[in-house]
């Protein structure tokens, strides 16, 4: 056991390591152009906020739907320090994360309670009431945004932060916890039967879910220059939403997957945005009525599944390892 | 005396914001009673049913009552196509992957609309000539495009009523929403009887979406998001699943808005909308009318 996870871990840190440097090298020698470059950082940037709302809506069985009201607060946490009170990026990055999980904790804390559709509807009325406050607070520039945030992340802050986010997001999923959450998608009544404090996981859920997207809103923020309120929109949240449902509610590399697909396929449409959202629309209604748990389920796309195909077998179960 | 009379000015525009309000909101209120299903589609039913009036009255060259009933009958049609393409294949899967399709059923509808009509906002023709009736020597008013809003509504519910509870049909709902086995048993055609009720909530949309055309000139695609929204949260303010309740919600909802953005904090109607909704939620979910239901393992 102990052998195979080591060896796991090993793997997993090269194929890492060997994505961080093949770009960085692109990158250095100036191979990439920017075009790809904001595309690349895109990417990394919607895995964060994908995998991060999978473990509400995917792992916990919650159903948020203002995700983007999260990256909102980070964003704007973040570019208030770095802009107005001339603060290091690092701390602008923890401040915008802090601050996300908090509202994310404020918010959870009443709403939880609700169920189903109507948490949804609450998350929703919440993430847009995070947007007009922001419209409504002039000290941050009101609808028109605030401008003039410093372009300081790179390559090396959104690979570094997106691999920590899923590898903290995996183990979290694997720790007692994370097993407490799973078990209150799985049946809530019986989960809290057994003696968990459910309310207690679906919060912390909740609030490690908006730590990690007012991380990606920070991260945003520092490489776009300017951010408005009407960035994180409803569309938004419905965008990261597609990403969850469509790699699969409760796979994490499947989120990983359908993130980077998705990102891909908005950068080739960008100058088509009716046909965009058209074909997210297909995909959620045609993913709902042919495959409702998405393309990977719960399951996790991992290297031992390559040695089990490699040796010809079949089904295998990722998890009982 | 002064602010009595602004009162008075924001209680009628609340009334005919909160008319429009409550048409929406008595779809998603039946949809849900019967089905379980917040219907996020209906907002944008509501948008198409704008649509066909404007087209109905510029390129037809109908006049009011025509074009009104040809946008109604034009979405129920849409209503019933799409409960009977994306939800019907759904009804036994989970709430969330209904919530999910419905999502993407609107999105579908505001792009593709935008696609087919353009996202250009449209000017609504003028249908009434604009003409005030005043009190209290002109400082109270009101237009007759708000007179026409408050009579459509008064008879569409009145109608609504004699449907749900003097009509065979009417029956069957109730006796879906109430027990959907035991009405199969009761030899009850239930999906007969859930198209019946998508097909009478988006023609009450669809009504709604042609008076908001006269009343506020101006239609584009995505104009059915926010009153979708608030139309829906109407419903629940109200109590979901109960009739009267989105009635009583919708005007709230529009007299709680028209004094909010009367009293000088427009910028914050939305928020407060939302507010609202989270409030009840949380205080008490079934609404005003709803009665606490306990669940049951």
């Amino acid at each position: 056991m102990q052998k195979i996870l080591n060896k796991r871990i090993i793997l997993t840190i090269l194929v890492l390591g060997l994505l961080y440097g093949s770009i960085q090298n692109l990158i250095v020698q100036g191979k990439l152009n920017p075009y790809y470059e904001i595309n690349l950082l895109l990417i990394g940037i919607n895995i964060m906020m994908a995998v991060s709302l999978n473990l509400i809506n995917g792992f916990t069985g919650q159903f948020s739907i203002g995700h983007a009201g999260f990256m909102a607060v980070g964003a704007y946490t973040s570019a208030v320090l770095t802009v107005k009170l001339q603060q290091p990026f690092p701390l602008a990055i923890l401040a915008g994360s802090l601050a996300a999980a908090l509202i994310g904790f404020l918010i959870g804390l009443p709403t939880l309670r609700l169920k189903g559709d109507y948490l949804a509807i609450a998350t929703l009325g919440f993430g847009e009431i995070i947007k007009v406050v922001f419209v409504n607070i002039e000290y941050v520039g009101g609808a028109s945004g605030l401008s003039g945030i410093p372009h300081i992340t790179t390559w090396n802050w959104v690979f570094f932060l997106t691999a920590f986010t899923v590898v903290f997001i995996k183990n979290f999923i694997n720790s007692t916890h994370g097993r407490a959450c799973i078990s209150i998608r799985e049946d809530e009544i019986a989960a809290e039967t057994m003696g968990i404090n459910t309310t207690k996981y679906k919060v912390m859920a909740f609030t490690i879910g908006a730590f990690f997207a007012g991380a990606a809103g920070a991260l945003y923020a520092h490489y776009f220059y300017i951010i408005q309120p009407n960035t994180f929109n409803f569309l938004k949240s419905i965008d990261y939403l597609v990403m969850v449902v469509l790699g699969g509610m409760g796979s994490i590399t499947g989120s990983v997957l359908a993130a980077t697909a998705l990102t891909i396929i908005s950068a080739l449409l960008q100058r088509f945005a009716e046909i965009r959202m058209v074909i997210y629309a297909l995909l959620l209604i045609v993913i709902m009525l042919f495959r409702p748990q998405g393309l990977m389920g719960n399951k996790e796309f991992s290297l031992s599944i390559l040695e089990r195909l490699g040796r010809g077998e079949k089904h295998g179960s990722v998890s009982s390892k | 005396m002064e602010d009595l009379l602004i009162f008075l000015q924001q209680l009628i525009n609340g009334i005919s914001l909160g008319s429009i309000y409550a048409l929406i909101a008595l779809g998603y209120t039946m949809v849900y009673g019967i089905i379980k299903l917040i219907n996020f589609a209906h907002g944008d039913i509501y948008m198409v049913g704008a649509y066909v009036g404007f087209f109905a009255i510029t390129k037809l060259n109908m006049s009011f009552i025509p074009a009104l009933l040809t946008s109604m009958v034009l979405c129920s049609i849409l209503g019933i196509i799409i409960e009977r393409m994306a939800y019907k294949p759904l009804r036994n899967a989970t709430r969330i992957a209904a919530l999910i399709t419905a999502i993407g059923v609107s999105l579908l509808l505001e792009y593709g609309g935008m696609l087919i009509v353009t996202p250009q906002p449209r000017a609504f023709p003028e249908v009434f000539p604009q003409t005030k009736i005043s009190f209290f020597e002109g400082k109270v008013y009101m237009t007759n495009q708000q007179l026409v809003i408050f009579a459509v509504t008064l008879i569409l519910m009145v109608l609504l009523q004699f449907i749900v509870y003097k009509t065979k049909t009417g029956k069957a709902m109730r006796a879906v929403s109430f027990d959907k086995d035991a009405a199969l048993l009761m030899g009850i055609n239930i999906n007969n009887t859930i198209s019946a009720t998508f097909a009478i909530g988006s023609a009450l949309a669809a009504a709604a979406g042609v008076l908001v055309g006269i009343y506020y000139t101006s239609i584009s695609p995505l104009m059915g998001i926010i009153p979708g929204l608030k139309a829906f949260v109407a419903a629940v303010l109200g109590g979901i699943g109960i009739i009267p309740g989105a009635v009583v919600g919708g005007f709230l909802m529009g007299i709680i808005e028209a004094l909010v953005s009367g009293y000088g904090a427009s910028t914050w109607r939305d928020a407060v909308a939302f507010g609202i909704l989270i409030l009840i939620l949380i205080i008490k979910p079934s609404g005003i009318f709803g009665a606490n239901i306990r669940e049951k393992v």
